[in-house]
């Protein structure tokens, strides 16, 4: 075997990627793992090796910790790992090209787990291109990576579990909340009581959630409900914030720092290069990969495990990690089928039991209708500033596509390719021209998935494939 | 705009933002660095030029682009520290010659 070639290609050192490649090496695979951060844990459990080692590890909380002996079993278990590698292409076969240290190498491996995880979902309104403004997400990673909190007391606006463990680990670390604009509309508590009886499995969740929620109600920030509209100004930075609730009340604060959060949705990117299918989710509002009982694509020996196959949080990665690994290890003849049924069996309880709580949390946290329908106004391409106004008047013209739009416009062209817009452009097309959200396709992606210089492509060291 | 918790100690390291130099600590990224600076921006963008700082921290909206020891756009918010480390804001477009 040549050091360039393994069994198994997984993408992404998180819960998913960690467990699938765990599993894989128990099972005797030779496993590669790439991830573009520089030591493993993924999103939710990033630094956790350098934490954990500190006093900080406390106040991040349980889940946090539990990354502690995952990041050490992994360590432990014989997978090649490519820290700070981008990944930006990956072709049918299958050979993955990745950049580190400012040189282009590349892997083969017969079979392939994107455990690519999520993204947070891009939340246009005006003025949320100002320096100043950040995701909820972003301040958590500065949390746990460097230590940093807001300087002063921030404002924070959102919907979902995120923003309510950020701020309650923000007052743990002593830093001060100016206040919260809540996006969940009104009635949705209702909504998701409906998924109660399938939800009592995760009571302790539940309750977890209600007591950050009586905690951040004790420190005594405020906390406006219903907000449907928000705009950010300032001149070259945040400087104020303005908001609007579904009653029609206004608000102007001064602020210089905003995080916002409505949600996170699947990193898809890799698998849509590849030629997976991939569907609608209507109840998460964001397209997911098609998938079987182990989390197969519609390509042979292409897996999607963890958030990248349906947001489900860390608990369910670890399950699809292991199931698209013993799949893997059946493929490849290293583990007979009636042992990869037993250890299966045990994967797919694990894993209904943490998709219990998702149909409870996908209806109470929604995103509101505004995300997805921004102003004219706003900016909805970052990178190429293009607004709302101008894709809606381009999408009247000949019913054009997504990636009809991008062309005549460049939305979707710069270097985030797409990763920040798409999923706005794609519901302003299907409002616009009145046509299911389902039926509108999304950008085709085209590698080089991370932007790739003259210089790292030269350095590429590529031998004609031996046959 | 954000402040660090703890004193580096032993693992501060120099690192230069338009040439000043600034305190960092091994293992976190150029982007937390630069969130931690007074002027808040590290590029103009190259359609309109306003500025433009860090928004998601974990490398997919590449509003973090800054020129490090000499490249050019380059994510300040997968890019570990390093010290002596030179950190370039950038405006505009990139040009082929420097």
């Amino acid at each position: 075997m040549s050091d360039t070639h393994t069994d198994l290609l997984i993408v992404g050192a998180g819960p998913a990627g960690m467990a699938a490649a765990v599993t894989a090496r128990r099972h005797g695979l030779t496993v590669r793992v790439v991830d573009d951060q520089p030591a493993p844990g993924g999103q939710i459990w990033r630094a956790i090796e350098t934490v954990a080692a500190t006093p900080r590890l406390g106040r991040l909380g349980e889940a946090y910790r539990a990354g502690v002996d995952r990041a050490a079993a992994f360590r432990a278990c014989g997978a090649i790992y490519e820290a700070q590698s981008q990944l930006w292409q990956i072709e049918p076969g299958f050979r993955a090209f990745v950049t580190r240290d400012g040189r282009a190498c590349s892997f083969t491996a017969s079979q392939v787990i994107l455990a690519t995880g999520a993204q947070e979902r891009p939340v246009p309104f005006p003025g949320w291109t100002l320096p100043g403004v950040l995701t909820v997400g972003a301040a958590q990673i500065l949390l746990k990576t460097a230590d940093s909190i807001p300087e002063k007391p921030v404002w924070i606006a959102g919907c979902g579990p995120l923003p309510l463990l950020y701020m309650t680990q923000l007052l743990a670390a002593g830093g001060k909340i100016a206040g919260f604009l809540d996006t969940t509309p009104p009635g949705r508590l209702g909504t998701a009581l409906r998924h109660l009886p399938q939800a009592v499995a995760r009571l302790g969740d539940l309750a977890k959630g209600l007591s950050w929620s009586w905690a951040l109600r004790r420190a005594g920030f405020p906390m406006i409900r219903h907000v449907t509209e928000l705009r950010a100004e300032g001149k070259d930075k945040l400087q104020r914030l303005h908001y609007r609730t579904g009653s029609g009340s206004e608000g102007e604060v001064a602020a210089e720092l905003l995080l916002v959060h409505e949600g996170v949705v699947p990193n898809i990117h890799p698998a849509v290069a590849l030629g997976c299918a991939v569907t609608w989710n209507d109840p998460q509002q964001c397209q997911v990969p098609v998938l079987d009982g182990w989390g197969e694509t519609t390509v042979a020996g292409v897996f999607v495990a963890g958030d990248g196959a349906g947001i489900a949080g860390a608990e369910a990665a670890e399950p699809r990690g292991r199931l698209a690994a013993l799949r893997v290890a059946m493929n490849l003849g290293k583990l007979d089928d009636h042992a990869a049924e037993t250890s299966a069996r045990a994967e797919r309880g694990l894993l209904a039991r943490a998709l219990a709580l998702r149909p409870f949390l996908d209806a109470l946290y929604a995103p509101r209708a505004q995300v997805f329908a921004p102003a004219d106004e706003t900016l909805v391409c970052r990178c190429e500033e293009v607004t709302a106004g101008e894709l809606r008047a381009r999408a009247r013209q000949g019913r054009p596509g997504p990636n009809q739009l991008k062309a005549f416009t460049r939305a979707g062209m710069g270097p985030c390719q797409g990763r920040q817009c798409a999923a706005t452009m794609t519901q302003i097309i299907a409002a616009t021209q009145k046509r299911p959200i389902k039926e509108v396709e999304g950008y085709r992606v085209r590698p080089p998935l991370k932007p790739v210089t003259l210089g790292e492509l030269a350095s590429l060291d590529m031998q004609e494939p031996a046959a | 705009m954000f402040r660090k918790l703890h004193d580096p100690g032993r693992d501060a390291v120099t690192v230069h933002i338009d040439g000043s130099p600034v305190i960092a600590e091994t293992g976190e990224s150029v982007a937390a660095v630069l969130l931690r600076q007074p002027e808040l921006w590290n590029r103009t963008t190259p359609v309109s030029e306003s500025p433009r700082a860090p928004y998601c921290m974990m490398g997919v909206c590449f509003e973090c682009l800054v020129e490090i020891d000499g490249q050019g756009s380059v994510q300040a918010c997968l890019t570990p520290v390093r010290d002596g480390m030179q950190v370039i804001r950038q405006q505009g477009r990139r040009r082929l010659m420097a």
